[in-house]
């Protein structure tokens, strides 16, 4: 008869634990695919997860929007309208627009950001939605965008501004202003995708929405300027966001304005939307 | 091209360029499902670039690769769902928790809500992270990360997975869990193909290996056969009493041979990769009266390996792509 050996057996140096990890691997079926929106809602999710774990990033939707709303009130108000009141009535729409606009920038900063982590190469390699990524983060970003607008609203009424439509004429105004930012958004994310740093992004999405925001009729009406700027004003995009916004906080909006606003919205993502996509899948 | 079902990956003609630099340049593969195949090679071979393509992160400037048959350009989208990819750059986001990714990746992968979660659970026990769950991925050590990596990779059990060098800047107690984690996946049936700068790896793990230089495989087979095509392996003794090396040196001579004697002055090392005549030189030692204090059989290095296949030794090329971590500021 043979003797059993003594031998023990060498523990596992691990804090995995191998049948564990067996048997996880063993326990899963392949889900059905998840539907495109749900995809893209997931991803919003993480957006969330992000400023929850990072709040101070919130700095520059409510802060800045403070500062730009006293700044031009105060240093302007006299000069353009006689009074900061009559001043505030003008510009507080316009800066609501100004603001939620300069936003959409850091959205392009944001996805640049992410190219330079790893976890874009597992998304990238996931089977879902190709859009769901960008689309996700876009709408994460939006929450960004209300929150930047409210902040703007509140400041105003504060200060004394009283629109004429009350909340609801405020909600639809910074309701517009947001969807016209989801379509501006995929201008930058296409340049984000396009740049090489999160700082080039930065530089050129500013050199690109400082003029179209300040050469517009967010600060002054247009008839005061020379012939030549005041064409491009009355045609730039943003004064039209900015006159349907007074419209619609006055509660006489003109239907015009909004169809255009919206159509532009439209357009923007219609062309930077797949472009941003295709960018991102080419990596 | 006809589809073998017994194949995993099949890969003909691979080429990829980056600019001039011709990364991949006419990779051919055949890997077995159910198989860990090796891919070894420094920095720069050219591996890291083949995982892209075969993951469907980046298109083969020519040739054609199937993945269970599915063509990776043609029918990415079932290679997608087939496949799982674990990054040199740890694929999981470092902003978020430990938990939250493992959830990310369950929804995004179709489970409801209360499964990803309970998936998430499941793993972070079985890999050991549950402490950590709540702690920003940023804040895990190189083994933690790994080992959620992996665990993302698998929240979907995959049929084929990509490791692209694993354990690289692991310390050895992690990467042994490391290894062990492949082997659990293995043993439930999933393909693997890795990426590995380490022959004692590639040794460990894998069936068949595949040698990468400059884009191109430059030897193919199994360990055994590749370690034996090298050859010299090393068997290092060290002596309690330095007095004994011209005794020890005269036996190792007489069994193995090519001795170098190392500037310790207890320690030689004779040439030898096969562990049964490595055995029979201790015990011809012991014989001979010579007092060992340690003594170990060290497989050839990746140095060694590539010395003995091209002439030359593992040359590091700076990159073989432009590296998504490193941002070049415009001046």
């Amino acid at each position: 008869m043979s003797q059993t050996p003594t031998t023990k057996r060498a523990p596992a140096a691990t804090d995995a634990d191998e049948t564990a990890v067996r048997k996880a691997i063993a326990s899963t079926t392949r889900p059905p695919r998840p539907n495109a929106l749900s995809t893209a809602l997931t991803f919003g999710w993480r957006g969330m997860l992000k400023i929850k774990h990072v709040p101070e990033q919130l700095l520059d939707v409510t802060i800045t929007p403070v500062m730009f709303v006293l700044m031009f009130t105060y240093l302007f108000g006299g000069a353009v309208a006689g009074s900061t009141g009559a001043y505030l009535d003008y510009i507080l729409p316009g800066i609501l627009v100004m603001s939620v606009l300069f936003v959409t920038v850091y959205s392009g900063v944001a996805l640049n950001t992410d190219l330079t982590k790893g976890v874009v190469d597992r998304f990238r390699s996931l089977p879902i939605w190709r859009s769901a990524p960008l689309v996700g983060s876009i709408l994460g970003d939006s929450v960004r965008y209300v929150l930047a607008g409210t902040v703007i609203i509140v400041v105003g009424v504060i200060l004394g501004y009283r629109p004429e439509a009350g909340v609801p004429g405020a909600v639809l105004a910074l309701g517009l202003v947001v969807v016209f930012a989801f379509g501006l958004s995929w201008v930058f994310t296409t340049l984000g995708l396009l740049l090489r740093s999160p700082n080039a992004v930065m530089n050129a999405g500013f050199m690109g929405i400082f003029p179209v925001t300040f050469l517009s009729n967010v600060f002054v009406e247009p008839n005061t300027l020379p012939p030549i700027l005041e064409g491009f004003v009355n045609v730039n995009p943003v004064s039209t966001l900015a006159t349907a916004s007074r419209g619609l906080m006055e509660g006489n909006a003109d239907a015009g304005d909004i169809v255009t606003v919206l159509a532009v919205a439209a357009a923007l993502t219609l062309v930077f939307a797949p472009l941003t996509t295709r960018l991102y899948q080419r990596g | 091209m006809t589809t073998n079902s017994a194949l995993a990956i099949e890969a003909t003609g691979l080429v990829k360029a980056f600019g001039d630099t011709l990364a991949v340049d006419g990779i051919d593969l055949a890997v077995r499902r159910g198989s860990v195949y090796g891919m070894l090679g420094p920095n720069g071979a050219g591996k890291t670039t083949t995982i892209r393509m075969l993951a469907t992160l980046i298109r083969p400037d020519a040739g054609t690769a199937l993945v269970f048959g599915h063509d990776i350009v043609k029918a990415s989208d079932e290679v997608r769902a087939a496949v799982s990819l674990t990054g040199q750059l740890a694929s999981v986001d470092e902003d978020l928790t430990g938990r939250e990714n493992l959830i990310l990746i369950g929804r995004l992968l179709g489970l409801k809500r209360q499964a990803a979660k309970a998936r998430a659970t499941e793993l972070l026990e079985a890999f050991g992270l549950s402490e950590a769950e709540s702690k920003l991925v940023k804040n895990y050590s190189g083994g933690m990360r790994r080992r959620l990596d992996i665990a993302a990779s698998i929240v979907v059990t995959p049929e084929l997975m990509f490791l692209d060098e694993p354990t690289t800047g692991l310390d050895p107690r992690s990467r042994n869990q490391v290894w062990g984690i492949i082997r659990a996946l293995v043993a439930g049936g999933t393909t693997i193909l890795l990426c590995t700068q380490y022959l004692e790896e590639a040794d460990q793990l894998a069936d068949g290996i595949a040698v990468i230089d400059h884009g191109r495989v430059i030897a193919e087979g199994t360990p055994t056969q590749l370690k034996a095509s090298v050859g010299s392996g090393a068997l290092r003794v060290r002596l309690l009493d330095p007095e004994q090396r011209p005794l020890a040196e005269q036996v190792l001579d007489r069994e193995l041979g090519d001795i170098i004697l190392e500037p310790d002055p207890a320690a030689l090392s004779a040439s030898c990769s096969d562990a049964d005549r490595a055995a029979g030189a201790v015990a011809e030692l012991a014989r001979s009266g010579v007092r060992i204090a340690n003594f170990s059989l060290s497989q050839p290095s990746l140095d060694e390996v590539f010395l003995a296949l091209t002439g030359h030794p593992a040359e590091e090329v700076p990159s073989e792509e432009p590296d998504p971590t490193e941002e070049e500021q415009p001046a």
